[in-house]
């Protein structure tokens, strides 16, 4: 067996490993929340009062606007200055939160706006309150069109979770890197640990594929002209 | 009876209603005409306050909500005079993830919070009457206009509106189309349901109108029972707006 491949499969279980304790879970728990908070960070622009809705467009601004590492450095490295001491994958979790709740509100926002508003009308005719055409009539509509850009952010978050290397959060990339330090083989790791990105990015773009056709079941949209 | 007082509603500077009263009584059905811009939709659109009127009171039976300025109404005012009404639109806003049936089915199951079967049973019946059974379970996208319109009329009726508001029920549709769109009307009509509609649409205001009210730029011109208004109205602007639709022909059939 040659040298890289058999350095390959020694290390594999430990760089798998890293990837189903940490990026994984820190790629799905920071894409729920975080959805939660773009799905609340775009209601609150559309609908809610004038300073809330300033206030959002600022956290969407400052974090748009600002590099992640640099966000999570802020939150693992700057906080313990003013008394906030986060573990790291607290820390980590916290920064992609907000990061996947800035970019995904953008997103909601846009496919909310969307669904003509006809529909709400219809909704209402019926009798519906707000809350009720939101969740029966809008969203489902809305989820739809939302589908393919929201997979992108999924898809781009898997990757980004190797930023938490930087604050020590042992997940796929800085077992990566720790091998390298012993074994002294940074090409054949590094290829390693981009073919397990490649591999579960992959997985995960052919569930969007799923998650696609099982929403296209009802046909094309009725153009909707009012 | 609907009973509107006084409406008055504007978007910005547009004035667009100038303090319309209007009675709707109740078994008829109610025209709703005038030229492009004189209001009869935003009028249609104030009953069941999807416009609200910055002035003047709505009243459905016991449901009532008064309008001023600066005062605010409550949401369930509000939603208690919604819930009286059922509307069909002009470009029929089914919605587009449920099928025929499940459209039908949406408000008796969200709102009035019907067990599915007894809901289903319902819709079942409404489509039954507009000739839409066939289609339950079609999704809308795979409907022509007219079978997607006379879906929206069985979806309107499913809770039992006191009022049917129809707003243009057939312009968005070719002739052929908007007849059997008319037919259903029509049967509803002569099974005594309370109809307000705004139309366009002479030959569906001269078969199922009972009564008439010509609005021009906000104000109602001319009203009365439908006979009289189309054929001896009595303004001359009623009378120029009915001959130019009918291009000069009688607008009734000799029945």
């Amino acid at each position: 067996m040659p040298h890289w491949l058999s350095l390959m499969i020694e290390s594999l279980p430990s760089l798998v490993w890293a990837c189903l304790l940490f990026t994984i879970p820190l790629t799905i728990l920071s894409f729920v929340l975080g959805l939660g908070v773009g799905f609340l960070a775009a209601v609150t622009r559309l609908f809610g009062p004038a300073p809330l809705a300033a206030l959002v467009r600022f956290y969407v601004w400052i974090i748009r606007g600002t590099p992640l590492l640099v966000q999570l450095f802020l939150i693992f490295y700057g906080l313990p200055s003013v008394g906030i001491v986060l573990d790291a994958f607290p820390a980590a979790l916290i920064g992609f939160t907000l990061n996947v709740g800035a970019y995904t509100s953008e997103i909601i926002r846009a496919v909310l706006v969307s669904v003509p508003k006809g529909q709400w009308e219809a909704a209402y005719s019926i009798g519906m309150t707000w809350a009720q055409a939101m969740r029966r009539t809008i969203l489902p509509q809305a989820t739809r069109i939302a589908v393919p850009p929201l997979s992108n952010t999924f898809i781009s978050l898997v990757k980004d979770t190797s930023l938490a290397a930087a604050i020590t959060v042992p997940e796929l990339f800085r077992a990566g890197q720790r091998i390298v330090a012993t074994s002294y083989e940074p090409l054949i790791l590094y290829i390693e640990v981009a073919l397990i990105y490649l591999v579960v990015s992959s997985v995960l773009s052919s569930l969007q594929a799923r998650v696609e056709k099982r929403f296209s079941r009802y046909g094309g949209f009725i153009e909707a002209a009012s | 009876m609907i009973t509107l007082d006084a409406i008055h509603k504007s978007f910005e500077a547009l004035h667009v209603l100038k303090g319309v009263s209007l009675i709707v009584p109740e078994g008829g059905v109610t025209a709703l005409i005038g030229p492009s811009g004189s209001g009869k939709s935003t009028l249609l659109r104030c009953v069941n306050l999807l416009e609200m009127p910055q002035a003047g009171s709505v009243r459905i039976g016991d449901a009532a909500v008064a309008f001023a300025p600066g005062s605010k109404v409550s949401r369930d005012a509000v939603l208690a005079l919604r819930r009286k009404t059922g509307m069909v639109f002009q470009n029929f806003q089914l919605f587009p993830h449920l099928t025929a049936l499940e459209n039908v089915m949406e408000g008796l199951l969200t709102v009035l919070k019907w067990p599915r079967d007894k809901a289903r049973g319902r819709a079942l019946e409404l489509l039954e009457k507009v000739g839409m059974s066939p289609k339950a379970d079609a999704w809308p996208a795979n409907l022509s206009g007219g079978q997607q319109q006379r879906v929206a009329i069985a979806r309107a009726l499913a809770p039992a509106p006191s009022v049917l508001l129809c707003d243009e029920p057939t312009s968005a549709l070719d002739p052929e189309l908007a007849a059997e769109v008319i037919e259903v009307l029509a049967q509803l009509a002569r099974e005594g349901t309370t109809m307000l509609m705004a139309t366009h649409d002479l030959r569906l205001a001269a078969t199922i109108a009972s009564d008439v009210v010509f609005l021009e730029a906000g104000e109602v011109v001319e009203s009365g029972p439908a006979r009289a208004v189309f054929e001896t109205p009595s303004h001359e602007r009623t009378k120029r707006f009915v001959s130019t639709l009918s291009g000069g022909a009688p607008i009734r059939d000799p029945r």
